[in-house]
């Protein structure tokens, strides 16, 4: 990372100034200070639990790689425009937004990475089935714009504040949201029969 | 000329629609184009023409039939698709400690026919660069030397294109006996030839003046967008997941990460020209250092992977470095054998989603070289 990159911008900031040492795989795996230091600055109301791998029954583990930290939905623009700017954490780019269905819950997960130290933590916000609403945070990492909107024609979850949630893969109108487990196929569209 | 004083000119705002068939876009993409004379003002991408929704046909595969799935994302560079899904499946196991062992020989076999790949598929991105700027020798090259390459995959494994190689625990059949010969020559006869690519357009006049200085993406617009691979790197950022989180045997390697400075489209374009001659370098060492570990005999490149294949419960995020970036996967596995979410965070899909930032303000003629030179792949972007 030979190259420093001078700021114009809040929306664009990127830090690239290396500060700790590479460590040999590539990725810090300390997820527990992260944790403890986004609880510590915002709290258990807002952090609310760190989800980990179990792997005390080897028959039957559980895989959390990265481990997600649970944050409650209305603050995670408020949570991601602090771990994108804070010293030690500057996680300035976000790899993937992705959206799960689990039954009563919509999630939807944030990887992100720091180039500069090194380290990925995932964040998960959990919102209710019948009123999916997430801050966007676009205005923190533009690449969340098509990946938000990717998520909502996908799996129906609104982006509140968003520049332009319109559909992006599906075709315009489509009904449904197809990465949801009930969904089902509509019979017609626009007049034509599906499958056709 | 300054905004300002095309505003003194202004025109009336004209709507043009790019594609979906336009033989510049690269495959099924409509350009919604907002021009002010010949300058475009907004182009907006529609995507979606080849979608066919591979997460949710995902969610009812077996692990093992997902992968030919995952070769039709990227279909010019498939086997890095594949390699990416395998060792994300594999690491489930292994964080569950579970650990598959790879075979010695798969891992390098798979570092092998993912730099071949890698080399396809910078041939193609240079061919018909070279058709989008107006330059049509190039292509056929391009093409020619690409069809050796596709030549070695049909013998390993049947197929030119859409491969089922890799596969959960290894690769799933032994190289051909005289397969590191047939590399060998071909390695020999492609770094000259890389030469003559650089002769033919990389230094031509006519070239340069269509790319550079055009379509500048700096380094901190580029990491927001989330840009990575060559895209990135042609921005002066050097990152490279095989360097920075080498996965199968790449820390064996020595490769240099090659880089831009202005970030056009000519470093762009460089950047892949460059990493061709550094696929090449690892190609020589894999082929040596299998030679000298005594591979060449060893029959085994599959581990022990019992019938179905059910990893255990749990989420992972596992990326690798392709042709076009990073290639995300992430799988959440219900400990059944077929997964509950796969979600792909395709390169192409990040790079093509900052299109309304790099083109504002430029050329019509300009666009075509901006698109070109992002090197994206419909089939990746809609999945």
């Amino acid at each position: 990372m030979s190259k420093r990159v001078e700021r114009t911008s809040p929306a664009v900031q990127v830090r690239l100034d290396v500060r700790h040492p590479a460590s040999t795989t590539g990725v810090s795996v300390d997820y527990d200070e992260i944790y403890e230091h986004l609880r510590g600055r915002f709290g258990t109301e807002v952090v609310l639990e760190h989800v980990q791998s179990d792997l005390t029954d080897p028959k039957k583990p559980i895989v959390f790689d990265p481990p997600q930290i649970l944050i409650r939905p209305d603050t995670i623009a408020e949570v991601s425009a602090f771990i994108r700017d804070d010293d030690g954490l500057q996680m300035g780019s976000l790899m993937c937004v992705s959206s799960l269905d689990r039954g009563d819950v919509l999630s939807v997960v944030y990887h992100t990475h720091s180039m500069g130290l090194r380290h990925r933590a995932a964040m998960r916000v959990d919102v209710v089935r019948s009123d999916p609403v997430v801050p966007t945070v676009e205005q923190i990492w533009p690449t969340a714009n098509w990946h938000e909107r990717e998520a909502h024609d996908l799996m129906g979850i609104v982006f509140e504040g968003h520049s332009d949630l319109r559909t992006l893969i599906l075709p315009e109108g489509w009904e449904g949201h197809p990465l949801r487990k009930d969904y089902k196929v509509q019979e017609y569209y626009r007049g034509m029969r599906v499958p056709y | 000329m300054p905004t300002t004083e095309r505003k003194a000119f202004k025109s009336e705002d004209m709507v043009l629609s790019m594609g979906p068939q336009h033989p510049s876009t690269h495959g099924v993409l409509r350009l919604e184009l907002r021009t002010d004379g010949e300058v475009v003002e907004l182009a907006t991408p529609h995507i979606g023409y080849l979608h066919r929704n591979f997460e949710k046909h995902a969610e009812s595969v077996p692990y093992p039939g997902i992968i030919p799935y995952t070769d039709r994302m990227d279909y010019v560079a498939a086997m890095n698709n594949e390699l990416g899904f395998c060792l994300a499946v594999e690491a489930l196991f292994d964080r569950g400690g579970k650990t598959i062992k790879i075979p010695e020989k798969a891992q390098y076999i798979r570092v092998i026919v993912a730099e071949m790949n890698r080399i396809a598929s910078h041939l193609l991105a240079f061919g018909t660069y070279g058709l989008d700027t107006g330059a049509f020798t190039p292509f056929l090259y391009a093409f020619r030397d690409r069809e050796t390459v596709l030549g070695l995959f049909e013998e390993i494994c049947g197929a030119r294109l859409l491969y089922n190689y890799i596969r959960i625990g290894g690769v799933v059949k032994d190289l051909t006996p005289d397969f590191h010969h047939k590399l060998r020559d071909f390695l020999d006869y492609f770094e000259p030839q890389i030469d003559v690519y650089n002769k033919l357009l990389t230094d031509n006049m006519i070239f340069l003046g269509r790319t550079r200085g055009v379509g500048v993406f700096t380094a901190e617009q580029a990491l927001s967008y989330g840009w990575s691979g060559p895209n990135l790197r042609g921005s002066g950022v050097k990152w490279d997941l095989r360097k920075e989180e080498p996965y199968c045997v790449y820390d064996r390697f020595d490769f240099d990460v090659p880089i831009g400075v202005n970030g056009d489209c000519w470093d762009r374009y460089k950047v892949r020209m460059d990493e061709m001659g550094e696929s090449v370098r690892i190609l020589r060492q894999a082929l040596d250092q299998m030679e000298e570990r005594g591979l060449l005999e060893d029959t085994v490149v599959m581990a022990k992977v019992r019938g179905t294949i059910r990893p255990p419960a749990g989420e992972i995020y596992s990326r690798t470095e392709t042709p076009r970036g990073d290639l995300g996967y992430f799988i959440k596995s219900d400990a059944t054998d077929t997964p509950e979410r796969v979600k792909v965070r395709s390169p192409c899909f990040t790079a093509l989603s900052a299109m309304e930032e790099i083109s504002r303000g430029c050329l019509v003629g300009d666009l075509i070289a901006i698109i070109g030179s992002i090197d994206i792949v419909l089939g990746e972007i809609d999945r």
